[in-house]
C-alpha cells in the first residue's frame, strides 16, 4: 500500500476519534452533569408539567441517547464513503 | 373470559411461536450457533438485543423501583441504556471487523495469551451464571402468580422451552425467538401504559402523559375533584409531602453515589459479554453500528414508559388506599393479598388502611400497608381497571422478557465451554461437528443448572446482580477499550489489570454484603461509593493498573498491533506496519 493510502487511513481515524469524542461529550453532559450534578439547579425551571433536572434524569437524557447513535451512524457512513473504505 | 383464561391463551400461543420460530431457525454450523452465519439484519438484530437485554427485572420490577427511589431511580433508567452509546461508537463496529465467536477468543487473540481466554472465559462464565439464576426465577415467579402454578413448576416450563430452543437453534434460534419476544413484551408493557395515560390525562402517550395535566376523567378516578388541572407530577409530589415523605421529583441519595452507580451500570453494561457478541452477528460493519441504534430505541421504548408507569401507578395506588377503611378496600387489593405482595396491618385498630414512612412490619412507624415494587406493574391494569385481556397479556410480557434473557446467556456459557475451553484450550483439533455436539450439551447442562437456581434460588442472588454489572466493567470494558483504542496495550499490563479490577471489586462487594453486613450504608462505605456503584472504581484502577505495567513490559509483537490497526478501517483496507499508533 502507498504512503498516501497510508495517511488516508491515519486522517480516516483522527475524523473517527473527534466524532467520537464530541458525541460522547454530549453523552456525559446530558446524562452526568444535568442529570445529576447539577439536576438540583436545574429542577428550578419547568417544562410543561417536569422539572428540568428531573425530566433529564428520567426521560430526557435517554431520548438524546437515541438521537446521539442515530447521528454517529449517520456520521460514520458518510465517514467510510469519503475515506472509500465502506464496504460493497 | 377471565383473566386466568386470557393469560393461558396468550402465554400458550407466544410459546406455540416461538418453538415454531425456533424449529424453523435451526442451527446447521458451528458459525449459525455462535453467530448465527452473520446473516442477522439491523433492526432484527436491534430488537434480539432489546429483548435480550430487558429481564424479567426490567419488566417486572424497575418501574416500582422507580416509583419508591423518585428521581433517585434514573441511575437505572440512565444507566441501562447509556451503556449502548459506548457500545455503538467504542466496541461494536470493531468487535464486527474483528468477526470470530466469543468475547474471551477475542481476548485471546488481541493479548496472545491463553490464560486472559481462561480468565476471561471464566468471568464471562460467573457473571452469566449471576444473571441467569434471576431469570429461570422470574420465569416461575409469573408462572405461580398469574396461572396459579406452583413457582417449581413454572420453572420446569420454561426449562423445557429454553432447553429446545437454546440447544437446537444457538444463535440463530434465538435470536428469531427474541424478535418475537421483543413484539409479545413491548406490546404488553405498553398497552396498560397507554390506557392509563389516556384515563389519566387525556394524552395516549405515556411519556409526555407523565408530563400532563389530570383530566376530568382522572381527577374522578381518583376521587378527588381538585385534582384536575393540576399537573400530575405536581399532584403526586402533594401527596408525598402529606404521607410525610420527600418530594417525588427530588433526589436524596447523595449525588457521588448517584453518579458512581450511574456510571457504573452503563460501563456494566458495555461489557457484558451476551451483549457484545450481538455484535459478532451482523452481515457489516455498519450494521453493527445501526444496530446498537436499533437495539436503544427499541429499548428507549420501555425505559422511558417505565417512569412513566412508576408516576400512574404511585399515584393510583396512594390514592385509592390510604384513608381508606379496609372494609372497603378495592377488589384488587384483596386478590393480591393472597400473595402477599400487599398487605394491611392495623396497628392503631381504626380499621382505616394508613400509608406512612417508614416499613410496615415495624412497630414504630405509622405506615401499616406492605408495597412490593412489582405489585406496580403486574397488578396495574387490574388498578386501573382494564379490560382482562390486558391484564392477560402482562403474563405473556414478563415471560417473553425472562425468557429471552435466560436463552442469551445461555448461549454465552455454552459458547464459552464449547468453543473456548474444549476447541481453543483442551482439544484444538476437535471436528466441528464434535465443537456443535460440545456446544448443545454444554447449552443443556448450563439450562439444568440455571433451572435449579431457579428452584432453589441461593438466598445471595439479590446481592450478587451488583456481582454482574460491577465484575463486567471492571474487567471486559477496560480490556476491550483500550484493546481497540491502544497498540500498545500488552498481555501484561491487561493479565495484571483485570486482575486487580476483578480482585477489588469482589472483595468490596463481599465486604459489605458479606462480611461486614452492618457497614452496609453511606457512612460506611469509601467516599460514600455503594457496592452498586464500585465498578466505575474497579474499572479505574484496571486502567491505570493496564498502563504502569504495560510501561514496564515489552510491547505487543508487530502483527498484534497490525490487528488492531485493521480493526480501525471497515473494508478490505488493512494499514500496513508501518502505520503508527
Amino acid at each position: 500500500m502507498s504512503i498516501h493510502a497510508t495517511k488516508e487511513l491515519q486522517a480516516y481515524w483522527k475524523e473517527n476519534l473527534l466524532i467520537i469524542v464530541i458525541h460522547l461529550a454530549i453523552w456525559f453532559f446530558v446524562s452526568f452533569f444535568c442529570g445529576i450534578m447539577i439536576a438540583d439547579q436545574l429542577d428550578a425551571y419547568m417544562i410543561g408539567g417536569f422539572p428540568l433536572g428531573f425530566w433529564f434524569a428520567n426521560q430526557g437524557s435517554i431520548v438524546i441517547f437515541v438521537i446521539l447513535i442515530t447521528s454517529y451512524v449517520m456520521l460514520m457512513n458518510k465517514l467510510d464513503k469519503k475515506y472509500d473504505v465502506h464496504e460493497g | 373470559m377471565s383473566i386466568l383464561a386470557w393469560t393461558w391463551i396468550l402465554t400458550g400461543l407466544s410459546f406455540a411461536l416461538y418453538i415454531y420460530i425456533a424449529y424453523a431457525t435451526r442451527a446447521k454450523s458451528t458459525g449459525d450457533f455462535y453467530a448465527a452465519e452473520q446473516a442477522v439484519p439491523p433492526i432484527l438484530n436491534g430488537m434480539a438485543i432489546g429483548a435480550d437485554w430487558m429481564s424479567a427485572a426490567s419488566f417486572i420490577s424497575m418501574a416500582g423501583l422507580i416509583s419508591f427511589l423518585g428521581r433517585d431511580g434514573s441511575f437505572y433508567l440512565m444507566g441501562w441504556t447509556g451503556g449502548y452509546v459506548l457500545l455503538a461508537m467504542l466496541f461494536a463496529p470493531y468487535l464486527r471487523k474483528y468477526g470470530k465467536f466469543t468475547i474471551p477468543q477475542f481476548m485471546a487473540d488481541r493479548y496472545y495469551s491463553n490464560s486472559i481466554r481462561v480468565l476471561s472465559l471464566l468471568c464471562a462464565i460467573f457473571v452469566s451464571f449471576t444473571y441467569v439464576a434471576g431469570q429461570m426465577r422470574g420465569v416461575g415467579v409469573v408462572f405461580s402468580r398469574f396461572m396459579g402454578v406452583g413457582i417449581n413448576t413454572g420453572v420446569i416450563i420454561g426449562m423445557a422451552l429454553v432447553f429446545f430452543y437454546a440447544t437446537l437453534g444457538g444463535m440463530k434460534g434465538i435470536t428469531y425467538t427474541q424478535v418475537a419476544q421483543y413484539v409479545v413484551l413491548i406490546i404488553a408493557y405498553l398497552i396498560p401504559a397507554i390506557f392509563i395515560s389516556m384515563q389519566f390525562t387525556g394524552n395516549p402517550i405515556p411519556q409526555l402523559g407523565m408530563g400532563s395535566t389530570i383530566s376530568a376523567e382522572g381527577a374522578a378516578r381518583l376521587n378527588d375533584a381538585t385534582t384536575q388541572g393540576k399537573y400530575l407530577l405536581d399532584v403526586l409530589n402533594t401527596i408525598q409531602k402529606d404521607l410525610g415523605l420527600a418530594a417525588y421529583t427530588s433526589g436524596q441519595r447523595p449525588r457521588i453515589d448517584v453518579w458512581f452507580i450511574t456510571m457504573s451500570l452503563m460501563i456494566g453494561t458495555a461489557g457484558l459479554p451476551h451483549i457484545l457478541v450481538r455484535f459478532f452477528t451482523v452481515p457489516k460493519i455498519r450494521d453493527a453500528r445501526s444496530s446498537v441504534g436499533w437495539a436503544l430505541l427499541f429499548i428507549a421504548l420501555l425505559y422511558t414508559t417505565a417512569p412513566a408507569i412508576a408516576v400512574f401507578a404511585r399515584t393510583n395506588f396512594v390514592k385509592s388506599i390510604h384513608n381508606v377503611k379496609y372494609v372497603d378496600a378495592p377488589s384488587w387489593f384483596k386478590n393480591w393479598e393472597k400473595t402477599g405482595l400487599v398487605k394491611f396491618v392495623d396497628k392503631n385498630n381504626d380499621g382505616v388502611m394508613t400509608i406512612a414512612k417508614g416499613a410496615w412490619d415495624k412497630p414504630d412507624s405509622k405506615n401499616e400497608v406492605k408495597i412490593d415494587q412489582d405489585i406496580m406493574v403486574l397488578a396495574n391494569p387490574e388498578i386501573a381497571k382494564l379490560p382482562n385481556w390486558v391484564v392477560g397479556l402482562i403474563g405473556a410480557g414478563g415471560l417473553a422478557a425472562a425468557l429471552s434473557t435466560a436463552a442469551g446467556l445461555l448461549l454465552v456459557i455454552s459458547a464459552a465451554i464449547s468453543h473456548d475451553l474444549m476447541k481453543g484450550i483442551i482439544t484444538p483439533d476437535m471436528s466441528e461437528s464434535a465443537e456443535l455436539w460440545w456446544a448443545r450439551a454444554a447449552a443443556g447442562v448450563a439450562v439444568v443448572i440455571a433451572g435449579l437456581f431457579g428452584i432453589y434460588p441461593p438466598g445471595f442472588v439479590a446481592q450478587v446482580v451488583a456481582f454482574a454489572f460491577g465484575l463486567a466493567a471492571a474487567s471486559f470494558f477496560p480490556c476491550i477499550l483500550m484493546g481497540v483504542f491502544n497498540k500498545k496495550a500488552n498481555k501484561e499490563g491487561a493479565m495484571a489489570g483485570m486482575f486487580v479490577g476483578i480482585i477489588f471489586v469482589a472483595a468490596y462487594i463481599s465486604y459489605f454484603k458479606f462480611v461486614n453486613p452492618a457497614a452496609n450504608n453511606k457512612d460506611g462505605w469509601w467516599f460514600g461509593i455503594s457496592p452498586e456503584g464500585i465498578g466505575t472504581v474497579g474499572a479505574v484502577l484496571n486502567f491505570i493498573t493496564m498502563w504502569i505495567v504495560g510501561k514496564f513490559t515489552p510491547e505487543p509483537p508487530q502483527e498484534i498491533q497490525d490487528l488492531v490497526g485493521s480493526l480501525r478501517y471497515p473494508g478490505k483496507a488493512a494499514p500496513p506496519s508501518s502505520a503508527g499508533h
